[in-house]
């Protein structure tokens, strides 16, 4: 490959770890000729098509088949009654008041959201399957509907789930501190209702599922585009009700995920029980309207928030009330994500008191569950809007408020008032160095004369912290630990088999470079081997920004093992104390400058010849690694932009993002990642909404009315970090996957309302897409600053 | 249903097959031919996943049928590279990390392509302009301009040597 020292990356050094390795993965990927699930093709294999409920809520009378089965090439076609043996799609959470309702994966007598499926047809092909899914005739008796959250626990509204009398899924309380001693001190008390929108991961891969399974072997094998292939097959396993050792589940090429794909969904029962009950193997794949109606969804919660402030300036007491949309069902960790947003809603503030209050409800929707941040950006969004708002209603530069109540590096590890144990931050040189960068003092000056002049600019800051390395498995519903087994070929070459399921992240690449390291070996040497049940020991997946900080340090103390290992046999080998062994590049070296080679001690360990008494044969070491704290990266972003009051549009014009996510192991995928987040929390600040209106119609349910983000939005990013490694880990990592979507939806949202202060505009609710901005302005206390603007196009 | 016989010439070789007028390019490209690089974003040609070009200028090959290919010309994601060598624009993505989950990459290739073979040295506001019907989910898009630029770049360079190797 071409390489002339203007690329951005650099192929050989040294140490790895730090170098802007290219990803070891991308070439399959440039040239598309790896394997998504949808680009399996095996012999015989059938086409399926779900048939999906149109009403938000009905009963079901009857299902009629029969012309659906009559058409030429159709194999089968089921319902409930026929896949009653399938059992419930599950939910991982345990609470002590957790309603949990029955969650069929083909809806039996009642439907309770647009696009819960009712029925499956199997065909020969793709077509002959949507075909046959139009003429299965279904009987619905539509019943009233509940969208809204606030009538959903109303007198007088519609159950969700008759049987609960109430749309009340649970109730959680986290206080700590005395709240109300807090307020009734306070010098000031700022309250403010926001809305975090419900929203849709969309990756752009959807769901996808194919099964096979050989009855000779009794071996089932489900190539799912998930985030969980261990998790997964011991659910199917329960599903199915079959012998775990009998599922194999193969993760292939995942193109996202964003949390969505962290779920086991009624699809990964109904396909793998598919291709059992007809004897050929069955491929599902989720349309693009399907992601929309019947993939989890993101946020949804009404947040009323009060903030007291002491007469120092700094914060003293928070109390928040959540409404948090659940939907109609529990997928994997639904009732989980408000709980996050609950543990993280102290922000990096000392708070002395808290008082939070979360109530699930039931509605005729999706499921929510986890998206990018899971908890977090709903925390985030809060803490750091409201935190806005005080700085504005007291006239205090929202940088310099912020400070005043930021823990010193020196008072880490700080424990907040919800009970977490911060494990380490700089917060006040992230926020300084973004400043500098973004030349903070300049902006407030062009802020100022510009509303002489009537140009409305805006600057936003947000300083976030968040939660990662999920988790410790007491804090997590289904173990927090994950695997690694490192193993050295009998040809030198080394297999990493993680428990880690990157599906866009680049752990081939890190991973490589963290134990190419160790071993003083090529990264292109190491074959990092993930998401096949069969190959891999059983692991938790990839999410919650926990892959490097869990998975990798896995790997890293499996490698720790092996070295132990190769030492002892070196040591064998070269007559002296393993002690005395230094593993370098390519050989191992005694103290006295005697060596052997890498290859010669490889080799020794497979024909086991030559091997100390008690030596193992092989050089393999797995370690299972359970992480004694969450970690906590956090940064500050700033953005500015430039409100056009006669249109209500937002033009971004600089945003700059200073992370500090530990130590860093691959710098050009650690921007990737920050890119990436920002621009889905830019999403949710300004252009993606999921409607559902009354009758619980999803509304904004295609790319055509949900607006993701595409190139033309945005100004070139400035990105910088600070490094404070954390000490929960022998790598110092933190965690890097959901940063930029945490901290940038405030920023932005922040930036708009401080460029519309002088209007009196104290908070307007997300998407700021013009419409709303313009909205927001015409109804303000104060006019704009007319003329400006056209004078402005006109000049 | 009726089928119609047709022949596309993907990526240099001529495939004749019986299919329904109703297939989709992509389909007939992925489920006939089997070339899978070509992915089903959407199929309502707003994410830009199936991106090919239909005799040299890309199209969204979920909403042009097989039969409309007839007889023309179709370039996916593997027609561009020479054997190992990849194409510059490939390579451009792999040396500035221009894709994460990857699903996105053949089509937004394809576009660069469209785009470098009008305007061989687009700026950054062209570059986002051209991309804008392709959407990516995971980079952000930062990495994705340096990527064409990269690419444009190296396109630039290798035709001033073959000017110069000429001379």
């Amino acid at each position: 490959m071409s390489n002339n020292g203007k690329a951005a990356v650099e192929n050989k050094a040294a140490n790895w770890v730090g170098k802007k390795l290219k990803r070891k993965e991308d070439p399959r990927l440039v040239q598309g000729i790896s394997h998504y699930t949808d680009d399996l093709k095996l012999p015989g294999m059938l086409h399926c098509v779900l048939v999906r409920s149109p009403h938000a809520h009905a009963e079901i009378s009857s299902i009629r088949t029969d012309a659906a089965k009559a058409l030429a090439g159709v194999v089968a076609v089921y319902t409930s009654t026929d896949a009653a043996a399938i059992g419930m799609v599950p939910c991982a959470i345990q609470m002590p008041d957790l309603k949990v309702p029955k969650h069929p994966v083909l809806a039996t007598d009642r439907v309770r959201y647009v696009g819960e499926p009712v029925a499956v047809v199997v065909a020969e092909n793709l077509y002959t399957a949507r075909d046959a899914a139009e003429l299965v005739e279904v009987d619905y008796h539509p019943l009233p509907v509940v969208t809204d959250m606030e009538k959903a626990l109303g007198n007088d509204t519609p159950f969700v789930h008759e049987q609960f009398k109430s749309n009340k899924g649970f109730t959680h309380v986290l206080k700590n501190g005395d709240i109300d001693q807090a307020f009734k001190n306070a010098d000031r008390v700022i309250k403010q209702r926001m809305l975090n929108q419900r929203l849709a991961p969309a990756a752009m891969e959807t769901r996808g599922v194919v099964a096979e399974y050989l009855p000779g072997e009794k071996r089932l094998t489900v190539w799912s585009s998930t985030q969980i292939p261990h998790l997964l097959k011991t659910q199917i396993s329960l599903m199915l009700g079959m012998p775990e050792t009998s599922v194999r589940v193969i993760a292939p090429e995942v193109g996202g995920g964003f949390g969505s794909k962290l779920n086991v969904y009624g699809e990964e029962g109904i396909i793998p029980w598919l291709a059992m009950k007809l004897g050929r193997p069955v491929r599902w794949s989720e349309s693009r309207r399907e992601n929309f109606l019947a993939t989890i969804h993101g946020r949804d919660t009404i947040n009323d928030v009060e903030l007291a402030i002491a007469k120092d300036g700094s914060v003293a007491g928070l109390r928040v009330r959540i409404l948090a949309d659940l939907g109609a069902y529990h997928q994997l960790l639904t009732p989980l994500i408000p709980q996050l947003t609950a543990l993280m809603l102290a922000g990096c503030y000392k708070f002395p008191a808290i008082d939070i209050e979360i109530v699930g409800v039931f509605t005729n929707k999706m499921s929510t569950d986890a998206y990018r941040g899971a908890g977090r950006p709903e925390a985030t969004y809060i803490i750091e809007r409201i935190m806005d708002i005080a700085a504005h209603e007291m006239g205090m530069d929202s940088a310099e408020f912020r400070q005043k109540s930021f823990p010193q590096a020196a008072e880490f590890p700080f424990t907040t008032v919800t009970g977490l144990t911060y494990d380490s931050a700089k917060y006040q040189e992230a926020l300084r160095k973004a400043r500098e960068l973004a030349e903070y003092d300049k902006l407030r000056a062009r802020q100022k004369a510009g509303w002489k002049d009537g140009k409305y600019y805006g600057i936003g800051v947000s300083t976030y912290v968040e939660i990662c390395a999920i988790g410790p498995s007491a804090a997590t519903p289904a173990g927090g630990w994950e695997s690694g087994t490192v193993r050295i070929e009998p040809t030198g070459k080394v297999t990493l088999l993680t428990g880690a399921s990157p599906h866009g992240q680049g752990e081939e690449t890190t991973f490589a470079q963290l134990i190419a390291d160790e071993l003083g070996i090529d990264p292109d040497d190491v074959n990092v081997i993930h998401g096949d049940t069969l190959a891999v020991p059983y692991g938790i997946g990839t999410f919650g920004s926990r892959a490097t900080a869990v998975g990798g340090t896995a790997a890293y103390l499996a490698t720790q093992k092996l070295k132990t290992k190769m030492a002892n046999l070196a040591g064998h080998l070269l007559g002296c104390a393993p002690g005395e062994v230094t593993i370098g590049r390519g050989s191992l070296t005694a103290k006295g400058g005697k060596s052997i080679s890498y290859g010669e001690l490889v080799l020794s360990a497979y024909t086991a010849r030559n091997i100390p008494a008690g030596f193992e044969p092989g050089l393999e070491a797995t370690h299972f690694f359970e992480p004694s704290n969450f970690t906590f990266p956090f940064g500050t972003h700033i953005a500015a932009v430039e409100v056009d009051v006669e249109t209500g549009e937002v033009k971004i014009e600089k945003y700059v993002a200073v992370d500090d996510c530990g130590n860093v192991i691959n710098p050009l995928i650690v921007d990737g990642q920050i890119h990436g987040g920002i621009v889905q929390g830019l999403g949710q600040a300004m252009w993606e909404e999921l409607i559902y209106n009354e009758d619980g119609q999803l509304v904004t349910g295609s790319l055509m009315d949900y607006a993701l983000p595409r190139a033309h939005f945005f100004p070139e990013f400035t990105l910088d970090r600070t490094v404070t490694p954390s000490p929960v880990n022998p790598m110092g990592v933190k965690g890097v996957g959901e940063a930029g979507t945490i901290g940038s939806t405030p920023c932005i949202v922040n930036a708009v309302c401080d460029a519309l202060s002088p209007l009196g505009i104290r908070h307007i609710e997300m998407p700021l897409k013009p419409e709303r901005v313009w909205k927001a302005i015409a109804n303000a206390p104060t006019p704009a600053t007319a003329g400006t603007s056209s004078a402005r196009r006109n000049a | 249903m009726k089928t119609k016989s047709i022949i596309i010439n993907v990526n240099g070789t001529d495939r004749r097959a019986e299919v329904e007028p109703r297939l989709l390019l992509v389909h007939f490209l992925r489920e006939v031919v089997g070339l899978t690089g070509t992915h089903v974003g959407c199929e309502t040609s707003l994410c830009g996943a199936c991106t090919v070009l239909l005799d040299g200028r890309a199209v969204k090959s979920c909403t042009v049928l097989a039969v409309q290919a007839n007889g023309r010309k179709v370039t996916t994601v593997e027609g561009l590279a020479q054997g190992e060598q990849l194409h510059a624009i490939q390579n451009g993505f792999w040396e500035e990390h221009g894709l994460q989950c990857g699903f996105c990459t053949p089509g937004m290739i394809m576009c660069s392509h469209d785009l470098l073979c009008r305007n061989s040295n687009p700026s950054d506001t062209e570059i986002r302009e051209a991309i804008n019907g392709n959407i990516c989910r995971c980079t952000g898009y930062q990495h994705i301009i340096n990527a064409v630029r990269n690419a444009s770049r190296k396109m630039n360079e290798a035709v001033t040597a073959d000017v110069a190797a000429t001379r």
